[in-house]
């Protein structure tokens, strides 16, 4: 156990155990963005636990020096918010992935975010199945053709960061595999915020896969195709900042070129707003990765948290009634004495 | 007792009585039966009661589908079983007469509410003619009261209008029978001011109708006389009534107070497993977390999760919500994680008869996971043993970590009985330490198993220098890693069975209810327990030998079962399935164990197993 005064590094943060994605998988640059940040935090690492489900990104906790729980396919939010239920006091994260999160456990996402759970959630999204072998996944294009749809799918994908907030997260955001730094402090805001954090962060899966993404982040493409929201700036981008974002007339968002409506009809980006119509516009500018696609964070507002609510009641009840009496409850009502 | 409440004539003396009140689901009879339960425990007698209630809330008035009855026998002697035919049924309407009358013995009592006998809802019950008239009760004794209008008329006075006055018609009833079998009213008078004090018009309508209802039995000359059931002499101490639900969401508290640990229960609403989360949720004071789940997989995913952190995490469900949380125990199994799961079982498949009770989940509790995947299975025998079997589940679910199921069915959660308070001082620790040290050679193993129980450490997040990753992969005993070798699985698959199996050396030998006879073993297990026991009473009455087991523990089975098993020539068992326990008994230990089947969403009237232990040591 390191002491206190030692400043603890990645590797305190890195299991014994050999990492098995397939080599070049974007999980690997996750991994090290999480482990390269968690130094930074005011965090203990038996404060820490990483749960997770089923698929390839649920093997994160394996690789994490910390209390890990890998689940079953879809589960890891329940078995989260036990884990914050009984103690609250510690730092939880679950690692998810489409399949994982939006598929077999569609029902405890969006559950466990309209709670707001205190936890910090990274949600891989790669649009296929990758442990299985490349079927396609709740967030593949229509069309794919994979293993499973060899004439091409034909289900409308879900958009993760729309499903999010419909589902009244308080804290949603988007990075990708492609950018350590975006990552870490998409991380560092995620793990900051109280409540519910989701992150959808785009992940090359390079065997079943490859390049979904790469219209939007290869490093070449990121300048024009990648809007970086920035809280309380006007929402544009390009290299020399020439596109941008406004509300137009109908009350939908629109990309244009900002000398021809001027700077000053730009949406000032706003995460703080409690409506979240706003954030849920800017989550339709993209449906697919090939058009200028929104990063960063959506959504940061403050809810209560579940498991404060939970305590809150256990204190109130405790002061208004006294500790529990083991004799007193199981006597209560009418009784009678047989002699 | 005051002036008003003492007949003016002498009651004759009954040892027992079975009375159901039968009527439409609106009609109030739940409560009725409740009130006339509580204040006869109060009163000091033995007894016990069998709720039955249709799945629909309001099925259409009138119909055959929307009888809803309530059972109860009162005794002034030790009782064990609701009644196999009651001695007085109370109908509201000829739908409640025609659903129960073939339950009635000939010279049982009919009382109905003749008010209710009009066209229209003889037609919805079905009946041609108005049995009232047409001779066809005549083996009865049939007590006819306008139960409607005099309930109407004695609350006239107090502005309440006829629709509403008629609402009060089960406090008549109530009133009436608390005449006829000289119960005391003050309880029934203080519960109604208790209960409707907000709600002064219905509160005074209700003290009106059963205050008309008693008093009518007292002048209207239905009877000569009174009857009374004394006290019974039960053992030493004191009592309350309680239901199966309730007496075991107390034994979940007394096991979180005895093992110092607060409980995490969580849970989707089910019939009739809901009770224990409304029960449980009102005792936050205890440090009792509840969640209603948004379904029965994240219920028992939440509980595992609390387990995980080193709380008493607790899912309850029925029927089909077992069959959704198969996968977590599973995991929990591998896991090896303390887990206590209730399944208050109830007829199926699928939704089945969802408000009726069956034992049928017996193999689905020993066997129904993928892979090799055991686990100890627990059932109670009586409502107030509820208590008892929830403590003990998680006694052995925290001492060997591993996931425990708790078997109880719809009769024993809604059925009550007078319960003998247990002196919660006596009751063991249970507690079990967490892990707090590396366990080998300053690293932390996971797996490194007690070598007496095989219990893995418990270290819980949030403890220094034992961070560890557990999960659903198979992993090598000791360090817990995620391994795949033929070898390791081979071991960790008999390991996990031998933990479970090694829990015989820790549990009570099977007590028998031996008269010495030698020719006949029933044996049964869960909410048989009452009508096996008056049957067995029965047959001994009339001269005859036989002999009563009851297993309260099902995995593992206990070490001196087939001992007892090879002391009798043969062997009953009942069950309310189609032979679950019988085929585990011939399995295991080779012995051609009879089944004596009922699957009728009712409890076995101790009538039943009596003939056909009659019929087994006469043949």
């Amino acid at each position: 156990m390191p002491d206190e005064a030692v400043k603890l590094g990645r590797k305190d943060f890195q299991s014994d155990q050999e990492v098995r994605w397939c080599p070049g998988c974007g999980d690997y640059s996750i991994l090290a963005a999480v482990q390269l940040l968690l130094p930074e935090l005011d965090v203990k690492p038996e404060n820490l636990v990483f749960v997770s489900g089923i698929g390839c990104a649920a093997r994160f906790p394996y690789y994490m020096n910390v209390y890990g729980l890998h689940g079953i396919h879809g589960r890891a939010p329940a078995i989260a918010t036990g884990i914050t239920l009984a103690r609250p006091d510690l730092d939880v994260w679950v690692v998810t992935g489409d399949g994982d999160a939006l598929s077999i456990g569609g029902n405890h996402l969006i559950h466990s975010l309209r709670r707001n759970v205190n936890f910090t959630m990274l949600l891989f999204n790669n649009q296929i199945y990758g442990l299985t072998k490349g079927q396609y996944s709740p967030t593949s294009e229509v069309g794919k053709v994979t293993k499973s749809t060899p004439f091409g799918s034909i289900d409308h994908p879900f958009n993760p960061l729309s499903l999010a907030l419909g589902a009244e997260a308080t804290f949603v955001a988007r990075t990708h595999d492609m950018d350590r730094k975006h990552m870490t402090e998409t991380f560092r805001r995620a793990h900051a915020h109280r409540g519910s954090s989701f992150v959808e962060v785009y992940q090359n899966c390079n065997v079943f896969n490859d390049g979904a993404f790469a219209a939007v982040t290869a490093k070449e493409a990121r300048a024009s195709m990648l809007i970086d929201l920035k809280h309380g700036e006007p929402i544009r981008f390009g290299a020399d900042g020439e596109q941008g974002v406004v509300l137009n007339d109908r009350g939908e968002i629109e990309v244009v070129a900002v000398a021809q409506v001027g700077e000053d009809r730009l949406l000032v980006h706003d995460e703080h707003r409690q409506d979240p119509s706003l954030a849920f516009a800017l989550s339709r500018l993209a449906d697919t990765p090939t058009v200028p696609t929104p990063v960063g964070v959506f959504r940061d507002v403050e809810r209560p948290i579940y498991e404060g609510e939970v305590q809150r009641q256990l204190v109130g009840a405790s002061e208004q009634r006294g500790p529990g009496d083991l004799a007193a409850l199981i006597g209560s009502g009418a009784t009678w004495e047989v002699a | 007792m005051t002036a008003e409440t003492t007949s003016t004539r002498r009651p004759e003396t009954l040892d027992r009585v079975v009375i159901r009140f039968a009527g439409d689901s609106g009609d109030g009879m739940q409560l009725a039966g409740d009130r006339f339960t509580d204040v006869s425990a109060a009163f000091g007698n033995d007894l016990a009661t069998l709720p039955n209630f249709p799945a629909e809330i309001r099925a259409p008035a009138g119909t055959i589908a929307g009888v809803s009855s309530f059972q109860v026998h009162i005794s002034d002697h030790d009782i064990v079983t609701p009644g196999d035919a009651p001695n007085v049924l109370v109908a509201m309407n000829p739908a409640a007469l025609k659903a129960n009358l073939q339950d009635m013995p000939p010279g049982s009592t009919l009382l109905v509410n003749e008010d209710s006998f009009e066209q229209r809802n003889l037609d919805k019950a079905g009946y041609q003619a108005n049995p009232l008239e047409d001779g066809s009760l005549s083996a009865y004794r049939i007590v006819q009261v306008p139960m409607t209008s005099i309930t109407q008329e004695s609350t006239k006075d107090l502005g309440v209008k006829p629709r509403d006055a008629e609402r009060s018609k089960n406090f008549f009833a109530l009133g009436l029978l608390s005449w006829m079998y000289t119960r005391p009213i003050e309880p029934v008078i203080d519960w109604i001011d208790e209960r409707f004090g907000s709600k002064p018009m219905v509160r005074d309508a209700n003290l009106a109708a059963f205050k008309a209802g008693f008093h009518f039995g007292e002048t209207a000359e239905l009877f000569d006389h009174p009857w009374e059931v004394p006290p019974a002499q039960l053992p030493a101490g004191r009592y309350r009534n309680v239901t199966g639900n309730v007496a075991l969401a107390y034994g979940l508290i007394a096991a979180s107070q005895s093992s110092k640990l607060p409980i995490v229960y969580a849970s989707y609403p089910i019939t009739p497993a809901s009770d224990i989360l409304h029960e449980l949720s009102r005792h936050k004071n205890f440090g009792v977390r509840t969640l209603q789940a948004e379904d029965e997989i994240a219920a028992i995913g939440v509980a595992l999760g609390a387990a995980f952190a080193g709380h008493l995490g607790i899912t309850a469900t029925s029927g089909p919500g077992m069959d959704l949380k198969a996968e977590t125990m599973g995991l929990a199994v591998n896991l090896e994680l303390p887990l206590l799961i209730v399944d208050v079982q109830r007829g199926g498949p699928s939704t089945g008869l969802p408000t009726k009770t069956e034992q049928s989940d017996l193999l689905l509790a020993m066997y129904g996971r993928h892979g090799e995947a055991p686990l100890p299975v627990v059932a109670p025998r009586s409502p107030s043993n509820c208590f008892d079997t929830a403590f003990e589940a998680a006694r052995i679910a925290l001492k060997y970590r591993t996931p425990v199921i708790v078997l109880t069915d719809g009769y024993l959660a809604n059925g009550a009985e007078p319960w003998l308070l247990p002196d919660v001082e006596a009751l063991p620790d249970i507690g079990v330490p967490f892990a707090d040290a590396p366990n080998h050679d300053g690293d932390f193993w996971p797996y490194l198993r007690d070598p007496e129980t095989l219990a893995r450490p418990w270290a819980i997040p949030g403890t220094p220098g034992l961070m560890h990753r557990i999960g659903g992969l198979e992993k090598q005993d000791g360090t817990g890693n995620v391994n795949y070798d033929p070898e390791n699985h081979d071991h960790m698959v008999r390991i996990r069975a031998e933990k479970v199996a090694r829990i015989v050396s820790d549990i009570p030998d099977v007590e028998v209810d031996d008269d010495g006879g030698r020719e006949l073993l029933v044996l049964g297990w869960g909410s048989t327990w009452g009508s096996i026991q008056a049957a067995v009473r029965r047959v001994r009455a009339a001269g005859k030998q036989v002999a009563h087991a009851h297993l309260l523990h099902l995995n593992p089975l206990p070490s001196n079962l087939a001992g007892v098993l090879g002391n009798y020539r043969r062997v009953l068992v009942p069950e309310m399935n189609l032979g679950q326990l019988s085929r585990l008994v011939r399995a295991e230990y080779l012995v051609d164990a009879k089944s004596l089947n009922k699957v009728q969403g009712i409890p076995f009237r101790a009538a039943t197993i009596e003939a056909k232990i009659l019929e087994m040591l006469d043949a």
